[in-house]
């Protein structure tokens, strides 16, 4: 008889459920028939009635379905199979979904495999192609001897780092942070560095940016810098074409004078100090982030915004921001950095200097403490005000570290006749800007929205003279220190947003600005009313008039000369 | 997450918080008891919230209906676990209008309210503990934005909620999708289905749906509750979520996305 079956069951196997599921039939007809006519079990001499009452029950069974062109029989059949081969624990309670689940199975195998369960990946997936990516990590590498050891001196200890972070409470998973850190080593490689360090992971909706943070080798930076200086030169060209085409017809002139550009600081100091690399995932090629301008520092304080994951995505905002997603990201880790890099109390110090001791310029380098003795774990996280201090310096309000005057212009400097007619009175001297100087304590960082900016802890309570001090910032959620004995290290794993107490309040547009100056060519007047055009019309008849009298007796004499009329 | 599973089930997901070894070990241990003392048919690692001082580690028993018996638990050393409240309407208009800022990590922390009544002219305080807050706001998480994969679990007419025993789980093209996923939580809109997707949501974007680990694991991340993640290994049963953040939902979504 049909079986029905797919060709993986075996036939034996088949056989024996055939033969139980008909002794188990004619059972249950027979029970079933006997007691639904007399209320008692059939006697041994019903058998014949019994068999054909069985039959026609099977036939009955086999009979396909008008919908879905299969029987109960062979339904039951493959569903007892299946209980058969995989014996599921409390078979009875799961009996429902096994049935259902057979329905579609078969249901699928009919209509040629397109299983939404069981779909066939395409060939190369995006996910496949990264693994082969990251298989390159892995590779040793041929570089010469000369090379690793400089690589390996700058390349931060992977497994150490990775244990204390993991240790804080804080990271990626140890396979990621492994992946990560190999990636950093392929950089080493790739470019003249002599700075190199995890600086953290920035979530994104689409996609993720895990950064770096490097130092080029003095005289290798790259040439970013003059790209830019360029442009800005170009956008003045144009507006000085502007300027000339406006002679003929002179409408009147905005007053509005654009605040001045505050420039930006050098590669190498103040918030350039660092370069950053930003990668989407570990293995894929490392791109670096443009540096950046006060403008953008000082727009991206105003917003608060997603990253897309995307670094050529626009920035959609109001104030507007002056640049895309690679610039917002490079603001924002330049804020971070500013808020949050810290390392304890001593372990950097000063150099020495020979200078004057009231220099005005705040002092942007350090160097490593040899005599650096470390504190207790315990100590840095009851105290934490006292044992830590940041070492990156403060961005003021400009958006830059160190203040510039930008209402001084260069040319100016050389006559005092020249400032008087060239200053405007009305702009007072901006005033100069003052930030806490390098390796200041924590002590002195303010609260904002009631809540402290730092909090301490240690991490574990049982094990405590082993245990590692982490610091944690509540402004920017995501931003971690640890430090244990003479050992510390920063971290950044979050959105790439500051706290913002009960909600972020967008800045308003400004007022609208003062209408042009009237003066005679643009002054409005009143028109005159029908009555006064009126009254003037018939004032100006009666002079005329008057005028005309006068002539005429003087004009008489003339008049007769002239024999014209 | 399913303590059964826990070991390599947080490995997934990288939320930016791990769990050191002392808590992993310390949270197999306990949880097991937990399960035993209080009669669960699951217990759940729910997951962790920070605050200021102290961070609270929340494990959530499941009876036998999934969405309706849920207790809620929390611990500061992944060992004495205190039972929290169930949550009443009173309990969610006093949070609400009382506690503000971060928690602080001590539950018996109070926060008052104190308004003066417009008609009556007197003036009166809202106090709420900070255990109630976290009540509160556990379930206002689950509410909103816990995740499940469609078909995870199944519910017969007037029946429980239970785990579905043949799940196989998502294939790659439907996890791809937000469409594959549900809320797990009582359905808001009208629909024929047991569970709202999360595809319906409103604002459109407050979801992150990405592939990690080389395209094996589905990670989803909520905009709105900063620090739910869920993750699910397509063609496998495994998912689950946790949520690893401050219990402050973000306030102004529409303006970052």
């Amino acid at each position: 008889m049909p079986l029905g079956l797919s060709s993986r069951h075996v036939p034996s196997q088949a056989h024996v459920t055939f033969r139980w599921l008909n002794v188990g039939l004619t059972v249950v007809g027979v029970c079933q028939e006997e007691t639904d006519r007399t209320g008692t079990m059939a006697t041994p001499g019903g058998n014949q009635d019994a068999d054909k009452s069985a039959a026609s029950f099977k036939a009955f069974l086999m009979k396909n379905s008008t919908e879905s062109n299969t029987n109960l029989y062979d339904h039951l059949t493959r569903v007892l199979m299946r209980v058969m081969d995989e014996r599921p624990h409390n078979a009875v309670d799961v009996i429902e979904d096994l049935s259902r689940d057979v329905k579609r199975g078969l249901l699928q195998e009919n209509q040629d495999n397109q299983s939404t369960l069981r779909d066939h990946q395409p060939t190369t997936t995006a996910g496949q192609l990264l693994a082969e990516q990251q298989r390159l990590l892995f590779s040793p590498g041929q570089e010469t001897e000369e090379d690793e050891v400089e690589v390996e001196t700058l390349l931060p200890n992977v497994a150490e780092i990775g244990f204390y972070l993991e240790q804080a409470g804080v990271g990626l998973g140890r396979e990621e942070t492994q992946r990560i850190f190999l990636a950093l080593k392929q950089l080493l490689h790739s470019k003249p560095l002599k700075h190199c360090r995890l600086w953290g992971k920035i979530l994104g909706v689409q996609s993720n940016y895990v950064v770096a943070e490097v130092q080029y080798r003095e005289g290798e930076e790259e040439q970013l810098s003059t790209e830019d200086e360029e442009k800005e030169g170009e956008t003045q060209d144009d507006e000085e074409e502007d300027e000339m085409g406006e002679v003929i017809d002179p409408l009147p002139r905005s007053t509005y004078k654009p605040p001045p550009v505050v420039p930006k600081e050098a590669n190498g100091t103040g918030a350039n100090k660092f370069v950053y690399f930003v990668c989407k995932e570990p293995g894929l090629p490392w791109i670096e982030l443009p540096s950046v301008t006060p403008a953008q520092i000082s727009a991206a304080r105003q917003i608060r915004r997603f990253f897309t994951g995307r670094l050529d995505a626009p920035v959609v905002s109001y104030p507007p921001f002056p640049g895309n997603e690679a610039n917002y990201l490079r603001a924002q880790i330049a804020r971070i950095s500013a808020g949050t890099q810290v390392s304890p109390n001593g372990f950097y110090v000063f150099e020495e200097e020979e200078g004057d001791e009231e220099d005005e310029e705040p002092r942007d380098s350090y160097v490593v403490n040899p005599d650096f003795e470390g504190f207790p774990a315990s100590e840095m996280a009851e105290d934490p005000g006292f044992t830590w201090v940041h070492h990156v310096q403060h961005i003021l309000k400009q958006g830059r570290c160190t203040w510039v005057n930008v209402a001084v212009k260069p040319e100016q400097e050389s006559s005092e006749e020249e400032e008087e007619e060239k200053e405007e009175p009305d702009e007072p001297e901006p005033k100069r800007e003052w930030g806490p100087p390098l390796l200041t304590s924590l002590s002195q960082d303010a609260d904002m929205f009631d809540t402290p900016p730092w909090s301490a802890r240690m991490s574990s309570t049982l094990t405590s003279q082993h245990a590692v001090a982490v610091l944690r910032s509540n402004f920017w959620p995501g931003a971690h220190a640890y430090a244990c004995g003479k050992k510390f290290e920063n971290i950044y794993i979050g959105w790439g947003l500051k706290f913002a107490g009960d909600g972020h309040t967008p800045s308003v547009p400004p007022p609208p600005q003062q209408e042009c100056i009237s003066g005679p060519e643009v002054s409005e007047a009143l028109d005159p009313t029908l009555e006064e055009e009126q009254a003037q019309k018939a004032a100006l008849e009666e002079q005329q008039a008057s005028q005309e009298e006068s002539e005429d007796m003087d004009g008489e004499e003339e008049e007769e000369e002239d024999d014209e009329d | 997450m399913d303590s059964n599973s826990l070991l390599y089930s947080l490995d997934m997901v990288s939320t930016g918080y791990v769990l050191n070894v002392e808590q992993r070990a310390a949270l197999q241990t306990s949880l097991d008891l937990l399960k035993k003392n209080y009669r669960f048919n699951r217990v759940l690692f729910w997951g962790k919230i920070l605050g200021l001082e102290f961070h609270y580690f929340i494990a959530q028993g499941r009876g036998a209906d999934e969405l309706k018996d849920k207790k809620n638990l929390y611990s500061f050393d992944c060992m004495d676990w205190h039972l929290l409240p169930a949550v009443t309407e009173q309990m969610i208009l006093d949070v609400s209008t009382a506690a503000k800022g971060r928690f602080t990590g001590d539950a018996s922390h109070q926060y008052t309210h104190f308004e003066t009544d417009v008609e009556t002219g007197v003036e009166v305080s809202t106090t709420v503990t900070e255990e109630t807050r976290l009540a509160v706001t556990i379930q206002r998480i689950d509410e909103e934005v816990s995740v499940v994969p469609r078909g995870a679990f199944t519910k017969t007419r007037d029946g429980p909620v239970q785990t579905n025993r043949c799940f196989g789980g998502l294939s790659h093209s439907e996890a791809q999708a937000l469409d594959g996923f549900l809320h797990f939580a009582e359905p808001k809109r009208a629909r024929r289905s047991l569970l709202d997707p999360l595809s319906e949501d409103i604002p459109d974007g407050s979801w992150s749906l990405q592939l990690e680990r080389n395209g094996n694991v589905c990670v989803i991340r909520s905009l709105l509750w900063l620090g739910l993640n869920f993750f699910h290994v397509p063609m496998t049963p495994q998912h689950g979520y946790v949520y690893m953040g401050d219990g402050c939902r973000t306030k102004d979504l529409q303006l970052m996305i």
